[in-house]
């Protein structure tokens, strides 16, 4: 008997300690638990790829919401929450954690954070999510704090302070779990910054390495910043980063070089501006780095959410890297050795004209006093939103802005082309009136071929997107833009399926998830959270 | 004052106005105020409100137009204060600082308001309810039709140099938000009128006899955008006509 009871306690412990209990084996293996999102996009690979198949292009027309939280922000919604065990985790913007029932949306509990009022980023007041480790949640604050949080019971249990705010350094994007550690990088690169990405112990907050996006005196690529510029150069990293178990790898994007328009005071290529680094996990050493726009002057940030892949190529297995850059093109390079395999233009795009061997981009157009035509806008082909990948279709799906342009001039603000340019502010909440016609920019979500870097569909909308895209494992694919729309594709073909007018724009990616047997598909639109499922 | 001259001195006047904002000055700021003012502006404003103030619904910086009437300090603590439960930010500004800024808005806003025509407003006001026809289509301080843009207030938003161009060429610049369309429905049925909006899916537009409409755009046989439906006066009225209608449209302030 007491045998029988150690046996029923010991089972029932490994049950509660599964239960809600998010091992860093689990977000490795994630795939293998698709009723879960345990992390930004889905794995650390950021495939944004669901498993679950319940809905299929057969039934998506059938989809229904099944419940609506509404926030209590007017900021940007641009999270995508995480789902465990039948929990769900999201930031109320700016630094909000929020805990809901995932079938119903109802709240179990809210965190409230008042950021420090020197805590300004740039571009809106805005976080892209939590991470999850064990039981604790994550947090990156729009004043550069990292927080820990029992995912219980909402209480903080840690809080450092990862920068100065006051010195204009921010965190806006979900941090990346590495083994044991948590892994944050710091925003506020338009601004006088030298930008970093660091590791922190997940028990006690204690920082564990630190990796300058800007290189000291003495170290390789110092030398690409003229004078000191080096020390307030900016390339600040504000989005989510990917993981390489077999590598060891992390992979950040790093953004624009300051001051954005002016180059001349800091002649170099500025490394490791507008970059994707892939560090050792373990000790932030540079194991190998790709600049996509050097010595930029357009603020084409490389803050793009890196997306691994195993792909056929060329006839033989191979390891890449997809990214579609801001700077208008899309690249495929081997994540192991950071080769460049291919680059090619998927907007409009108009500064470069080619690449040499090693994939360095030849530039030829430069903003200028009298003022330069450059595509794409400041803007980019894409912003930072999140993009998916298929291994059952083998397409690479980007939600971008097709053509836009701006008249750079050096050292000001660029001035528009044409009131076609009027159509790309920071994304806002709510819907606004939509005038364009038809020959100017469009948001638009295809679905490329990594081999070619060609579109095999598109599906074009009449606004711009600030959208991400998920794509399941039956085929189908889900985005939605500025006008307010939730829309499911075909995956194969980019036939619209169905559509849900949200009230509000979508500035998010969407995530999947399934509590006691039935799939949702949550996205956040406006100010809200929707769930979709079938009847 | 023959037509031509007439003319020429307009247009010395615009393009003096036009070629710098900083041409007309606040009374206590110094051309440098304007340069830091105007710099201050591009580096933490123009991210979210664009480089010409107008990005936000309903708020347009360049040209003074904000949701309630402000005043110099109104605009000094709203931007170093933000305002709360909006995503405008709080800003470390010195007070100083943000004067620059507003010192910088209001000189753009002045210099695109400014403009002396050799017009007269009260003969202005007789062209526009008379030979002009203007409230055929327009709206001014709640009278006329609102098929066209409303013009209540159009002198604090547009200077006299953009007024003179679009009675003389209203083709040339039209504002995105008073495009004209044509739809056409699957029965042949044709329906034209101002867009309000439209998105991949639906179309809303305020037709010629000023009814709020909206269609599926799979329900639409074809969609056009259509030119400026405004005649150019610059024949139909004659110069002195033209400046008087200038001027009166010019000295249109919102509570008139």
């Amino acid at each position: 008997m007491v045998r029988r009871v150690l046996v029923a306690a010991a089972v029932l412990a490994a049950a509660v300690t599964v239960h809600g209990q998010v091992t860093f084996d689990r977000i490795l293996q994630a795939d293998r638990e698709p009723q879960n999102w345990l992390s930004y996009s889905g794995t650390p690979f950021n495939q944004r790829y669901s498993r679950l198949t319940q809905i299929t292009p057969a039934n998506v027309g059938r989809l229904q919401l099944q419940w609506v939280w509404q926030n209590r922000s007017l900021e940007k919604f641009e999270a995508t929450p995480l789902v465990v065990d039948g929990v769900m985790y999201t930031v109320q913007p700016p630094n909000d954690v929020v805990a809901l029932d995932a079938a119903t949306g109802r709240p179990f509990w809210t965190y409230s954070y008042t950021p420090a009022p020197e805590g300004r980023p740039c571009c809106g007041r805005v976080n892209r999510g939590v991470a999850m480790l064990g039981d604790t949640l994550y947090m990156g604050t729009i004043d550069a704090h990292l927080i820990a949080i029992d995912a219980r019971s909402g209480q903080p249990r840690w809080n450092v302070v990862v920068a100065k705010a006051s010195e204009r350094y921010s965190i806006t994007h979900n941090p990346l779990i590495v083994k044991d550690k948590v892994i944050v990088g710091t925003g506020g690169g338009d601004g006088p910054i030298r930008g970093y990405i660091a590791a922190f112990d997940a028990k006690t907050g204690r920082e564990a390495w630190r990796f300058y996006t800007i290189p000291g005196p003495g170290e390789p690529g110092n030398e690409t910043w003229a004078g000191d510029s080096w020390k307030t150069g900016g390339v600040g990293v504000w989005n989510a980063g990917a993981y390489d178990p077999e590598t060891n790898l992390v992979f950040f994007g790093t953004g624009n070089p300051a001051p954005d328009w002016d180059g001349s005071k800091r002649l170099g290529d500025n490394l490791y501006s507008d970059s994707v680094v892939a560090l050792d996990a373990d000790t932030g050493r540079l194991k190998w780095y790709y600049q996509f726009t050097p010595h930029d002057e357009l603020d084409y940030d490389a803050t793009q959410v890196p997306l691994l892949a195993d792909i056929t190529w060329q006839g033989r297995p191979r390891k890449v890297m997809l990214w579609a850059n801001r700077n208008g093109v899309m690249y495929v390079l081997d994540r192991v050795t950071g080769e460049f395999l291919k680059g090619k233009p998927y907007v409009k795009t108009n500064w470069l004209d080619g690449f040499d061997a090693k994939g360095r981009p030849n530039r030829v157009k430069f903003p200028s006093p009298e003022g330069t035509l450059i595509h794409p806008h400041v803007h980019g082909g894409i912003n930072w939103a999140p993009p998916a990948f298929s291994p059952r279709t083998g397409l690479y799906y980007v939600a971008s802005w097709e053509n836009s342009g701006t008249v750079a001039v050096q050292g000001q603000f660029p001035r528009a082309a044409s009131a076609n340019t009027r159509q790309t502010a920071m994304g806002q909440t709510t819907l606004v009136p939509f005038f364009n016609n038809d020959t100017e920019p469009y948001g638009v979500v295809r679905g490329y071929d990594p081999q070619t870097l060609e579109a095999k569909w598109e599906f074009k909308m009449s606004d711009i997107t600030w959208g991400g895209v998920l794509a399941t494992a039956s085929d189908l694919v889900f985005s939605g833009g500025r006008e307010g729309y939730f829309l499911a594709l075909d995956g194969r073909t980019g036939a619209l399926l169905w559509r849900a007018s949200v009230g509000g724009q979508v500035n998010a990616g969407a995530m999947s998830y399934e509590v006691r047997g039935k799939q949702y598909v949550a996205i956040a639109a406006g100010n809200a959270l929707f769930a979709y499922a079938l009847p | 004052m023959r037509a031509t001259h007439f003319l020429v001195i307009l247009a010395l006047v615009g393009a003096a106005v036009s070629a710098s904002p900083r041409a007309v000055l606040a009374q206590h700021e110094t051309a440098s105020d304007l340069v830091d003012g105007e710099r201050a502006f591009r580096n933490s404003c123009a991210n979210c409100h664009g480089p010409d103030g107008d990005l936000i619904t309903g708020i347009d910086l360049g040209r003074g137009q904000f949701r309630r009437p402000m005043t110099d300090d109104d605009l000094v603590r709203i931007i170093r204060t933000g305002i709360p439960n909006t995503p405008m930010p709080a800003s470390p500004m010195s007070v100083q600082q943000a004067s620059t800024i507003v010192a910088y808005l209001r000189s753009t806003a002045a210099a695109r308001r400014a403009g002396s025509v050799a017009g007269d407003p009260a003969r202005g006001k007789a062209v526009f309810d008379g030979k002009g026809g203007c409230a055929r289509c327009h709206r001014l301080n709640g009278e006329g039709s609102r098929v066209g843009p409303d013009l209540t207030g159009i002198g604090e938003r547009r200077g006299a140099l953009e007024l003179e161009r679009a009675l003389v060429d209203p083709g040339a610049d039209v504002d995105p938000a008073s495009r004209f369309v044509q739809v056409t429905l699957k029965d042949g049925t044709s329906v034209t009128g101002r867009l309000l909006g439209h998105d991949t899916f639906t179309l809303q537009l305020l037709d010629t006899r000023e009814t709020l409409r909206s269609f599926e755009k799979r329900d639409l046989r074809a969609q056009a955008f259509l030119g400026s439906p405004m005649p150019s006066y610059r024949t139909a009225l004659t110069p002195q006509e033209l400046a008087d209608l200038v001027r009166y449209l010019a000295s249109q302030a919102k509570g008139r």
